[in-house]
């Protein structure tokens, strides 16, 4: 099968398959659920795509290749873009020279996510461009159609997808593929320091180019009527069309593809026409809001279909104005930490001195989950470290002294390291003890490599992060290693005199993935082969 | 427009299930439908339930199978028939994991192709489809423990056909 024939993709892969035949020069990212499989893809298509630490430092290399006049992709679920929202938002300012496409993968429902945002809304906010595709085929579509609004109007594009757009397979007929420009820096001083004095007109340019895509958006196909009967309208956009359509088949449908800037006129005119109409969005009322903010009059979802995914029976429902309490389903079983899994012990040491856990995202938020029960929070990536320490100086000493920080390694690279640093800047009168949980990849979303475990996305051998050496760098006083084994005492003796010890402690427990443990393992072997280097041999216990 | 057939796999992370949706929807797409394939996953390597849905024929819009309307009903996990038995439409047909002892087959990890052959009694694809759908899914070295046991999941559904 060669890469142009028909074939059945994921969204994610179709969004990587298009970045390959839109020229993407460069796709990089943070690995997070839906979105982690493009990049894996593109990379197994033979793109350039590597990982970043964190979304920002994505984001960041991301503008970097378009400044340079090449395109470039950056992927990361809803959440990372809340820590790549900095870049964002100036960027919409300076513009760009190559394309620069975001790709935002949104989890309505929360399948694995810590929140349900909407990040339509950051489109508004950023003032950039968006579009959301349906299903796969338009994930590949939009995908080269974002490079090409990218730019058209130097402007970095949302690519927003949802967790059913993402992990859905369906038939995609891709294109040939084009040859991009050459790469090759031109100074523009004013367009991209922003110092207020520049950044004052880049506003206004921004403005315009939004005045300017507004136009565009009540012409662009990707926002089309599908005519039908004139009793029943319906607004939709994403994955809920294919909902709306399943359930109405027969009804006339504004089905729209470029979401921001809307286009009003185009949406007055299908209202006027259709005797009811009614919009079906999942998540915020994002395009209700908008479009009765413009004078008009639609029925949107009551507030219960504000919670979780939309389907064809939820949108009958709303169609029926049928509030009645959901069928709930049966509880599954929830996940927990593998049978296997090193880390079962610092969890059972945790909970057997009854610690107040600061704990972070990743596989050890499975420690908040029976048998351990053992974790207090989890809020966002590198969370841990900044709300242990805030513990740490308000309670009385006596529970100051229980407070333990628990991270993963891939979290820890993410946004772990600020929070050391604000360890040794202020710490706290007791002491503090953060816990790095290494198992030496990124498992939660399927193992990926990261900073800290010296391979790239592709697994190749590069550069290497050592928390230990870190710490000891960062001024920590205490900095252990404790590779974990199946024996609970030691490493519990060891949190004991850490917490006694009311001195800074960076604790590093070490096990690689159970179920990574033996590709680990392979890499590890083929690059001492190859280089004779014993740098890794850490790892390999 | 004619709807489209309905199947929804149920197991718990690690049984494969995701991998016999894949190859069910490689069959259908191989044999000239329109398919969508879709799935909750992310935390399915956590041995939590994990559920897949296909749903194939000459035109297929939402990717989800609707609750009630599955015509089809494969679980891979004792535990897990219950859960999902409300996805089933009336009359829909059950393939349940008691249909078939793991400990037979050449491989246990195929027990989920195994219910594939099963599946396979009541839908129309070719031999050939579903042997390349393997084939395309599954990499070489696990091919014939898996037509094994697609054979042997064939032969239990229709040994249990002829005993109803």
């Amino acid at each position: 099968m060669s890469l142009t024939d028909r074939q059945l993709l994921s969204g994610d892969s179709a969004i990587a398959l298009a970045a390959l035949h839109g020229g993407v020069a460069l796709g990089t990212g943070y690995p997070g659920t839906p979105s982690t499989e493009i990049l894996e893809y593109l990379s197994h298509l033979g793109g350039k795509a590597q990982w970043a630490p964190n979304e920002k430092v994505a984001l960041e290399v991301g503008i970097g290749v378009a400044y340079g006049g090449a395109r470039s992709l950056v992927t990361m679920k809803h959440v990372g873009l809340n820590v790549a929202a900095d870049p964002l938002f100036s960027v919409a300012h300076t513009g760009v020279v190559g394309a620069l496409v975001i790709v935002s993968a949104d989890d309505p429902g929360m399948a694995s996510s810590q929140n349900e945002q909407d990040n339509r809304r950051y489109a508004v906010a950023a003032a950039v461009p968006m579009l959301e595709p349906a299903d796969s085929q338009e994930a590949y579509d939009y995908t080269l159609a974002a490079i090409e609004i990218s730019e058209r109007w130097k402007i970095p594009v949302l690519l927003r997808v949802t967790t059913r757009v993402c992990h859905t397979q369906a038939p995609v007929q891709p294109r040939a593929a084009v040859v991009p420009p050459k790469p090759h820096f031109e100074h523009d001083l004013r367009g991209r320091n922003l110092i207020p004095s520049n950044a004052r007109p880049a506003h206004r340019r921004l403005r315009q180019k939004l005045s300017e895509m507004t136009d565009w958006s009540e012409i662009t196909p990707l926002n089309h009527v599908i005519s039908g009967d004139k009793k029943l309208g319906i607004i939709t956009s994403g994955v809920c069309f294919m909902h709306a359509r399943e359930a109405f088949p027969d009804a006339s449908f504004l089905k729209l593809g470029f979401t921001h800037p809307l286009p009003l006129k185009k949406i007055a005119e299908f209202v006027g026409s259709v005797e009811r109409c009614v919009v079906i969005e999942e998540g915020d009322p994002y395009l209700a809001d908008a479009i009765r903010a413009a004078g008009l009059a639609v029925e949107s979802k009551p507030e219960m279909f504000r919670f979780g995914e939309l389907n064809v029976d939820r949108v009958r429902r709303i169609l029926a104005h049928d509030n009645s309490p959901e069928p709930v389903r049966p509880p599954g079983k929830p996940p927990e930490l593998c049978d296997g899994c090193g880390h079962h012990v610092v969890f059972q040491a945790l909970k057997n001195l009854d610690c107040i856990v600061a704990g972070d995202i990743g596989c050890y938020a499975l420690g908040v989950l029976p048998p351990y029960s053992a974790m207090d929070c989890c809020v966002c990536m590198g969370s841990s470290i900044g709300i242990g320490l805030g513990l740490r100086h308000v309670l009385p000493d006596a529970e100051a002294k229980r407070v333990v920080s628990v991270i993963g390694d891939s979290t820890f690279v993410h946004s772990g390291m600020t929070g050391l640093a604000e360890m040794i800047y202020n710490p706290p009168p007791t002491g503090h003890v953060v816990v790095i949980l290494d198992n030496s990849t990124t498992a939660m979303t399927g193992h990926q490599e990261h900073p800290g475990t010296g391979r790239t996305l592709d697994h190749a051998a590069t550069g290497k992060i050592v928390y230990e050496d870190l710490g000891r760098a960062l001024g920590i006083e205490e900095v252990r290693v404790f590779p974990l084994g199946k024996d609970c005492a030691e490493f519990q003796q060891l949190i004991v005199e850490a917490l006694a010890s009311e001195k800074l402690v960076l604790i590093v427990a070490r096990r690689p993935c159970v179920l990574a443990a033996k590709s680990i393992r392979d890499y590890e072997n083929r690059d001492k082969c190859s280089t004779g280097c014993s740098a890794q041999e850490v790892l390999a216990q | 427009m004619k709807k489209p057939i309905n199947v929804v796999i149920a197991g718990l992370g690690g049984q494969g299930v995701i991998k016999a949706s894949d190859i069910l929807s490689e069959a259908a797409f191989r044999s000239g439908c329109e398919v969508k394939k879709s799935e909750i996953h992310g935390m399915s390597q956590r041995g939590g339930s994990v559920t897949s849905d296909v749903r194939f024929g000459p035109q297929v819009l939402s990717p989800m199978v609707p609750p009630g309307e599955a015509d089809f009903l494969v679980v891979l996990a004792p535990d897990q028939v219950a859960v999902n038995r409300g996805l089933l439409r009336a009359g829909g047909v059950l393939i349940a994991p008691g249909l078939i002892d793991p400990t037979t087959l050449s491989n246990r990890k195929s027990f989920n192709v195994a219910l594939l052959g099963a599946l396979s009694t009541h839908l129309e694809f070719s031999e050939e489809e579903w042997r390349s759908a393997i084939q395309s899914v599954l990499p070489e070295k696990l091919h014939a423990a898996n037509e094994q046991a697609f054979a042997a999941g064939r032969r239990a559904a229709t040994a249990t056909k002829v005993q109803s």
